[in-house]
């Protein structure tokens, strides 16, 4: 096959390496991305937007089985709600599949040409990608990696069989009626708590003393009282220590040396996600690392000349924002344009019941930077939140005590996720607490809570 | 009640005009018969103007720097009783006209468009509180007052608004960022700065909390960076006006005249005074008679050894009038000493030096020093030079390139004297030479003429008893 030459090759079509070759296409640049599954990558396939249609679903289909219960403080009653899973899975598929064509029609828009096929180095600028009609060799000026991540799985619980990980999950065409959920951060609580919705009795191993354990437990109270209700069983400070013989039941050693069995038709294990850092011939060209991750600059450059990494490869936090922001970055140094990192935030958010939104620094990291003040804002106060029977949780607002700038921002509550937005951009601004303070939130919504806490960090809450 | 104009004295034989160095009173001041108002600067003599009458201070006829023709009214009082004033509208009005400083400094650049506003706004504001002001100003000739002492309360005001302008000096000290702390600054901002190559941490913020804000970026496009704070060094961008008056601007002129018209010639020569050394230490050791004779330097020495030189070679003793053409030369050695004095150079005259011995020089020597250094020097004592004398004294270095005291054709320059090695001929032995840079009127002094004067001079210093032989 005749040899490509390009000035720009990304590797990888997920979140990071889509932007970056939709905006180097914007740019004039002569670009080729290499993909081996359906574009989009992790976020658009089997991550972010599939699990968000299942939340989505469960949701639903919790609130119609409440109300079935008889006991909706709404009036409403209904009957037993049935569900097709197969059939949810299917309008999940068309979600992703739309997603999956217009991430397609964005990069051919933009005149970048795809290549479809498992990308290997040769060497810093030519790869080799097996194609369905052969071997396509390109060269290219500068190489970008954004090979993303996949999930980790436990020596005691290889993937198979009733082990899965969240790619399975998100395409189960039955909900399994016992889930145990290994690993309690964030993915493991999003999807547990999905399937608790649909129907299945789930429970959480989680090795460290508490679920969600990288945010703060003021932060998770709201969620852990929420499995309660949800009637999924926490176990923590456990350890799985593999499936039973019969492979109905998964053994766990929980704090006291005790063993004990879980029974459970499927296994999902959500203990982390690793860096795709083999089987595309890193040791032919041997860049530095930076533990599991490719090790990049301020411009995400490697350590070799021409090439860069975005994405889940190159470290924490994975997040496919993180990833865009990254990509659209390395275009624009391709294109000749002064660029760095500079970001000041990377939101994050955590899709759960109740779901919780951090940016920024949380009060015990700002607290070891010097003198703070933080407000807390509780839903319970918020009329919003009452009509929609939303009032567990709170916003929190970060700042320091000597010029009052906003450090952090954190929520928890219903639908919080899209308070990320105020979040983020009143970091990225350097906003004050007088700042947020002083922007007008339209009322009714939740976002009022938001002001609020800040007006409660200076000493002056109104509703509070 | 009356108005008593004090007008401009003549301070001095055959001058016209006098500088304005110093007003001791403001308007609203009282003042005693006697006080003193001003001082002006002739040439070379500042001159006290006492009040001749007791009253309330009114009106300042100048400002700090100006040049006043003598009988100009320069203070106007009250008095009690009837003033010498008979139409004192009139009066004010030409002196008005004449005099009355409303020049204002002009705003230095400002990069705040808030201080330079204020400023304007100050500035704005003066011409209607000052009762002086007047739109006729043709014939001011002060320089521009930023800096300069202010005569009244109402430059006060100036000055006030002046510091107050600090719009711009508010903006670099912005909240200084500790070490380390990444700058604050909005996206849009950052990406400017980036692409403007400008380091934000080097950026002072002026917005909430030390946010960097685009007029920020603006300001330091404008004046550019300031050195990191880490290096312990800071970059000074103040800028000090300084008026040039008095002795100062005197000598400004004088320079220029001297330089501008006079093409220098400037020899050095190296002078071996082991010898003279030995003299003036054995002469300084001797009991002296009087009791009061002053301890000898090599300045006399030198002053004898020209007035010897000069005896052949007159031309150097000398001054030149270029426009008339014509050579003065003088039969008289009058030397001038040039002098630093805490206000700027002077030179006292040693006159007749051709009539004075070694001992009279030192102590004319010592005496004007001393009264040029107090200021009590007579204009007399400070002119009528023919040719002059520069020493550093001990800073007086290697060499150095003497600027002629216009209209005179020579100077001679003192360099430090030191032990250095000499060649005798078999060996290095040391020995205190010391250096005479020198400057000639080119137009009138030829080279050689110089080289002449200087080898004379050498040769009665090298072995200073031809001093002493007639």
């Amino acid at each position: 096959m005749k040899e490509i030459s390009c000035k720009l090759l990304v590797i990888g079509a997920g979140p990071g390496g889509y932007v970056c070759a939709i905006r180097a296409g914007q740019l004039g640049i002569d670009t080729v991305i290499v993909e081996a599954g359906k574009p989009g990558g992790t976020c658009l396939n089997v991550g972010c937007i599939p699990s968000k249609a299942l939340i989505h679903a469960a949701e639903e289909f919790e609130k119609l089985s409440h109300m079935a219960g008889g006991k909706s403080p709404l009036g409403i009653t209904v009957a037993a709600p049935s569900l097709d899973l197969a059939a949810t899975i299917a309008w999940k598929d068309g979600i992703v599949s739309r997603l999956n064509n217009g991430v397609a029609g964005l990069l051919k828009k933009a005149g970048v040409k795809t290549v479809h096929g498992w990308a290997t180095f040769r060497d810093g600028k030519t790869v080799a990608v097996e194609t369905e009609i052969g071997m396509q060799v390109i060269r290219a000026e500068t190489v970008v990696i954004a090979t993303g991540s996949a999930p980790v799985d436990l020596p005691s619980l290889p993937f198979g069989g009733p082990v899965i990980s969240s790619t399975e999950a998100l395409a189960l065409s039955e909900v399994p009626e016992r889930l145990a959920v290994v690993g309690g951060g964030y993915i493991g609580l999003e999807l547990g708590i999905a399937f608790a919705k649909l129907g299945a009795k789930v429970t959480v191993v989680e090795a460290l003393p508490r679920v969600l354990a990288q945010y703060d437990a003021e932060l998770t109270r709201p969620v852990v009282k929420r499995l309660a209700e949800l009637g999924i069983e926490v176990l923590v400070n456990a350890k799985a220590k593999g499936l039973s013989t019969k492979r109905d039941a998964l053994l766990v050693e929980t704090n006291g040396g005790k063993n004990g069995k879980i029974a459970g038709d499927m296994v999902l294990v959500t203990v982390g996600r690793k860096p795709v850092t083999e089987g595309w011939g890193l040791e032919q060209i041997d860049l530095d690392m930076a533990g599991s991750f490719i090790r990049i600059d301020d411009q995400c450059r490697s350590s070799m000349r021409g090439i860069f990494a975005i994405g889940d490869v190159t470290g924490e936090p994975m997040l496919a924002h993180r990833a865009m922001a990254q990509g659209e970055m390395v275009a624009e140094i391709v294109a000749g344009h002064k660029r760095s990192w500079d970001r000041r935030a990377i939101p994050a958010v955590c899709f759960t019941d109740p779901e919780l939104v951090t940016a920024g620094l949380s009060p015990e990291e700002a607290k070891t930077r010097g003198e703070i003040k933080v407000g807390l804002f509780p839903f319970i106060a918020n009329g919003r939140a009452m009509t929609k029977l939303g009032e567990d949780g709170f916003v929190r607002v970060v700042a320091r005590a000597d010029n009052h700038l906003v450090l952090g921002i954190q929520a928890v509550g219903q639908g919080v996720s899209e308070l990320s937005t105020a979040f983020g951009l009143a970091l990225e601004m350097g906003a004050t607490l007088e700042d947020i303070a002083g922007t007008i939130h339209a009322h009714p919504t939740q976002g009022e809570g938001f002001p609020e806490a800040a007006l409660k960090a200076l000493g002056r809450a109104v509703h509070v | 009640m009356g108005e008593y104009v004090i007008k401009l004295p003549d301070v001095g034989e055959g001058v016209a005009e006098a500088e304005l160095v110093e007003w001791q009173v403001k308007v609203g001041d009282l003042v005693r018969e006697d006080a003193v108002l001003a001082a002006v600067m002739t040439d070379k003599a500042t001159v006290e103007i006492p009040s001749p009458v007791d009253g309330e201070i009114v009106w300042l006829g100048a400002e700090i720097g100006d040049t006043v023709a003598i009988g100009s009214p320069i203070v106007r009082l009250k008095v009690a009783g009837e003033g010498n004033v008979r139409d004192a509208a009139s009066q004010a009005t030409e002196a008005g006209a004449k005099n009355t400083p409303t020049e204002r400094s002009t705003p230095t650049p400002n990069p705040s468009p808030q201080g330079g506003g204020g400023r304007a706004a100050t500035s704005k504001a003066e011409p209607e509180t000052a009762p002086r002001s007047s739109e006729k100003t043709p014939t001011h000739k002060g320089l521009s007052a930023a800096g300069g002492e202010s005569p009244s309360p109402l430059w006060g005001g100036v000055r006030g608004g002046g510091t107050a302008a600090g719009g711009g000096t508010a903006r670099t000290s912005g909240a200084p960022r500790p070490e380390g702390e990444k700058p604050l600054a909005s996206p849009a901002v950052r990406l400017r700065a980036k692409e403007a190559g400008i380091d934000l941490r080097q950026v002072p913020g002026t917005g909430p909390a030390g946010r960097i804000q685009h007029e920020d970026i603006e300001a330091f496009l404008a004046r550019g960076p300031l050195l990191a704070k880490v290096s312990g060094l800071a970059r000074n961008e103040a800028v000090e006006d300084i008026k040039i008056v008095g002795l100062r601007r005197k000598i400004a002129e004088k320079m220029t005249l001297a330089k501008s018209r006079i093409p220098h010639i400037t020899y050095v020569e190296e002078i071996d005074v082991t010898a003279l050394e030995d003299l003036r230490a054995a002469l300084n050791k001797e009991k002296r008679p009087g009791g009061n004779r002053p301890k000898l330097t090599l300045l006399p020495f030198l002053m004898r050894a020209m007035v010897k030189a000069i005896a052949d070679q007159p031309n150097v003793n000398a001054l030149f009038d270029d426009e008339a053409g014509i050579v003065h030369q003088h039969g008289g050695v009058h030397i001038g000493i040039a002098a630093q004095t805490a206000s700027g150079l002077m030179v006292p005259v040693v006159k007749h030096a051709e009539a004075r011995d070694i001992w009279d020089c030192a102590a004319e020597v010592v005496r004007l020093a001393e009264a040029a250094k107090s200021g009590t020097a007579t204009r007399d004592e400070l002119s009528g030079s023919t040719i002059t004398i520069t020493s550093l004294g001990a800073m007086g270095g290697v060499a150095t390139t003497p600027v002629i005291n216009h209209p005179e054709v020579a100077i001679v320059g003192v360099n430090k004297m030191m032990v250095r090695p000499v060649w005798d001929g078999t060996q290095f032995i040391p020995r205190k030479m010391m250096n005479l840079s020198s400057s000639f009127d080119h137009r009138v002094i030829d080279g050689w003429d110089a080289a002449v004067f200087i080898q004379r001079i050498k040769t009665l210093l090298e072995t200073p008893a031809l001093i002493f032989v007639d």
